[in-house]
């Protein structure tokens, strides 16, 4: 194991290269260009062995993804915002299909007006589209939960494609202090890939048939299982993970919710800004600690309510804006805790849109201002948090 | 060309890639053109399809009429599907994973590959991709019930362009898109027609040969959208190539050769005149058409002529 100062892109290109993958297929789009340069110079220079598809766009991009990864290679790309769009249709069909790829999504927002900056407008887009989806909040978890993403995708009772995704320039162009594995302990934990199924002349199949409505609920009804049924694999990936390498990842991880009446929940990379504020506010005296969700999909309902369902007030940061609607995640932590006889009042924000921060005072704020809207009632309000005019 | 007919049996393959069994119309061009490609071909393939009336006659789950490995994703993407298996097999064999030899083979219609795949095929083309593209060109999106597309002869009527009071059906000539495939410097690019089986398969077997990226472009006659009778999908195979309207020709690292050449080309009215699709059609307006094909046709034998 050595400590080495990465950019969060580059570790994510490490991660790669230790993963061994056989192709990529990319297309550059700001701010992923930095994974995908990496990756290709590593090839350049002979340290990774991998064909790299320099498609003509991110539709091409996957699905070039779809028939390496249907041959039965270990299959890799990256992309954000606009690119996550335009693969939109092609993402179902990794999903169905049970291809297992992985990749990395810068999050960015989306057009328009244009922006290259960071929100999870293009999360949000895809959240149905059956892959798992992980976050993570630093420059060590982006490497991590890479090479995890290897490990969850490929096992055979998976076969899932999974999202890992970083924060455009809040992360992805972040350098930070790195621990990385030594290769032979990775392929401890991540062994070599070997489909169930593949395309392959002495063993002919059929992929991608269509189905009647005789069969299509079915083949969806199969689908939904799998993704949900992987999330024992995810759980047994991320044990075995912190059981080699000492660092442990949870569906629903928290921070400093010991008899916390006020919680406030985030994903990403802002979630570390947002520690900042729980600590100045737990000095302060005040009850208040942090939820943060790690895995977006499948939806991690018991441990989400689990952390959650004894807080008085949980106040929601969504980094989308669902027009006309209330926040994605804000409805999704609704959905979930609504059964629940004792569950806390909701306050949602949007915020973080289009690379716009929020600092450490900004969180403090925020929390306040929850509260403040909770003791009033208006909890059918969303406020764009920092928003002019 | 050569006439082979009465040797058929000896010389074709019984072997079939493509299965009879399958739901495509009576007289259907296109599945007689796969089921040639896949004689031609052999076992040692991998079969990308797009999304068209082949991926939906011949996949319906639980059955498939393929013997022979076969994805089908979306309908503008076989040609980076295929590109990203071959890949993936060169990646995999290099690294220790043999798998057995294997041709990628990407097919789709005309809607596939003049309009919605135009891209995807392009860019396979220009990385040199080792694969061969088979455009089935049966000249409208058939499949979702005969709207025009770029392949779409002028003056034809189609249920989106259709011809009527003030409208004389497609008012734009068919793309030329053999030319667009030539104009990537690929190593081989030919056209070709069921009604031509031989040189439809010679084709097909040099272009699977060949290393990189290749291109075969097959007339498919359609009688449910072109309006003949079922029985006329041969006939009308033949009058496309004797009018001169669908030369068939090959481009061999940038050499032309026309395959056929008769010493007369008949008028395009024999080939226009049986056909639903064109029978709105003027005498000014089949005069035009007249001048346009022998225009080209002359222009493709001046290119052939000179190699």
């Amino acid at each position: 194991m050595k400590r080495v100062g990465f950019e969060s892109s580059f570790a994510i290109a490490e991660a790669v290269k230790m993963a061994n993958i056989d192709v990529t297929s990319a297309y550059p789009i700001t701010p992923q260009t930095h994974i995908v340069e990496r990756i290709a110079q590593l090839i350049a220079d002979g340290e990774l062995d991998a064909n790299y598809i320099p498609v003509e766009s991110e539709h091409s991009a996957m699905s070039g993804c779809l028939g390496a990864s249907a041959v039965g290679a270990r299959t890799f790309t990256a992309t954000a915002g606009q690119g996550l769009e335009l693969m939109h249709e092609v993402l179902y069909v990794a999903s169905s299909m049970r291809l297992p790829i992985v990749m990395s999504v810068c999050n960015r927002a989306l057009s328009s007006p244009l922006s290259i900056w960071g929100d999870h407008s293009d999360v949000m887009a895809v959240r149905d589209t059956g892959w798992i989806q992980i976050f993570a909040e630093n420059a060590q978890q982006a490497f991590d939960l890479t090479l995890c993403a290897f490990r969850i995708a490929e096992d055979p009772a998976v076969l899932l494609p999974t999202m890992v995704h970083i924060d455009g320039f809040h992360l992805s162009h972040v350098i930070e202090s790195v621990l990385l594995p030594e290769v032979d302990e990775v392929n401890k934990f991540l062994p070599k890939f070997h489909p169930l199924y593949a395309l392959n002349p002495s063993k002919p199949l059929t992929m991608g048939d269509f189905a009647t409505p005789d069969l299509y609920t079915e083949a969806k009804k199969g689908q939904d299982e799998a993704l949900r049924n992987s999330m024992k694999v995810i759980l047994q990936a991320w044990r075995e993970f912190g059981g080699l390498f000492e660092r442990d990842y949870f569906p629903v991880e928290t921070y400093r919710t010991e008899d916390a009446d006020v919680l406030l929940l985030t994903m990403g990379s802002f979630s570390e800004v947002a520690m900042g504020a729980i600590d100045r506010l737990r000095e302060a005296g005040e009850k208040v600690g942090l939820v943060k969700l790690r895995l977006w999909r499948p939806f991690p309902f018991d441990e989400f309510c689990q952390a959650v369902a004894q807080a008085k007030l949980l106040i929601v940061l969504d980094r989308a804006i669902s027009f006309g609607g209330p926040g994605p995640v804000c409805s999704e932590a609704k959905a979930a805790l609504y059964h629940l006889e004792k569950k806390p009042q909701i306050i949602g924000f949007i915020g973080g849109l289009g690379g716009r921060d929020i600092s450490v005072e900004g969180f403090q704020d925020m929390i306040h201002r929850g509260m403040d809207k909770a003791e009033q009632g208006k909890f059918e309000e969303f406020e764009i948090f920092g928003v002019r005019g | 060309m050569e006439t082979l007919g009465i040797y058929v049996p000896r010389l074709v393959t019984k072997r079939q890639g493509f299965t009879p069994g399958h739901r495509a119309c009576s007289g259907c061009g296109e599945a007689l053109a796969v089921k040639l490609v896949m004689k031609a071909l052999g076992r040692n393939v991998i079969v990308v399809m797009s999304t068209g009336c082949m991926e939906v006659i011949s996949t319906q789950l639980p059955y498939t009429a393929w013997e022979v490995p076969w994805i089908h994703t979306l309908f503008e993407n076989s040609a980076i599907v295929a590109s990203g298996i071959e890949a993936g097999m060169k990646a995999l064999n290099r690294k220790g994973t043999p798998l057995p030899k294997a041709k990628v083979v990407a097919i789709g219609g005309d809607g596939a590959t003049f309009d919605i795949g135009l891209g995807a095929i392009s860019g396979a083309f220009e990385r040199g991709h080792d694969f061969l593209y088979v455009c089935l060109d049966n000249e409208a999106y058939m499949n979702t019930g005969i709207q025009r597309s770029s392949a779409t002869p002028f003056g034809a009527s189609t249920t989106t362009q259709p011809a009527g009071k003030v409208s004389m059906g497609q008012s734009t000539w068919k793309k030329n898109m053999p030319a667009i495939a030539i104009a990537h410097d690929i190593p081989y690019v030919a056209t070709a027609c069921p009604s031509y089986p031989f040189d439809l398969m010679n084709k097909v077997k040099k272009a699977a040969e060949i290393e990189g990226p290749t291109y075969v472009h097959i007339l498919s006659v359609c009688p449910t959208g072109w309006r003949i009778p079922t029985d006329m999908t041969i006939r009308l195979g033949r009058l496309a190539v004797e009018t001169g309207v669908f030369p068939l020709y090959e481009v061999e690292n940038g050499k032309y050769t026309l395959n056929y050449d008769p010493p007369r080309l008949r008028p395009v009215e024999d080939y226009l005149k049986p056909q639903g699709r064109f029978r709105h059609l003027t005498p000014k307006m089949v005069k035009k058409i007249q001048q346009r094909v022998s225009v080209e046709y002359a222009s493709l034998k001046e290119k052939a002529a000179s190699g």
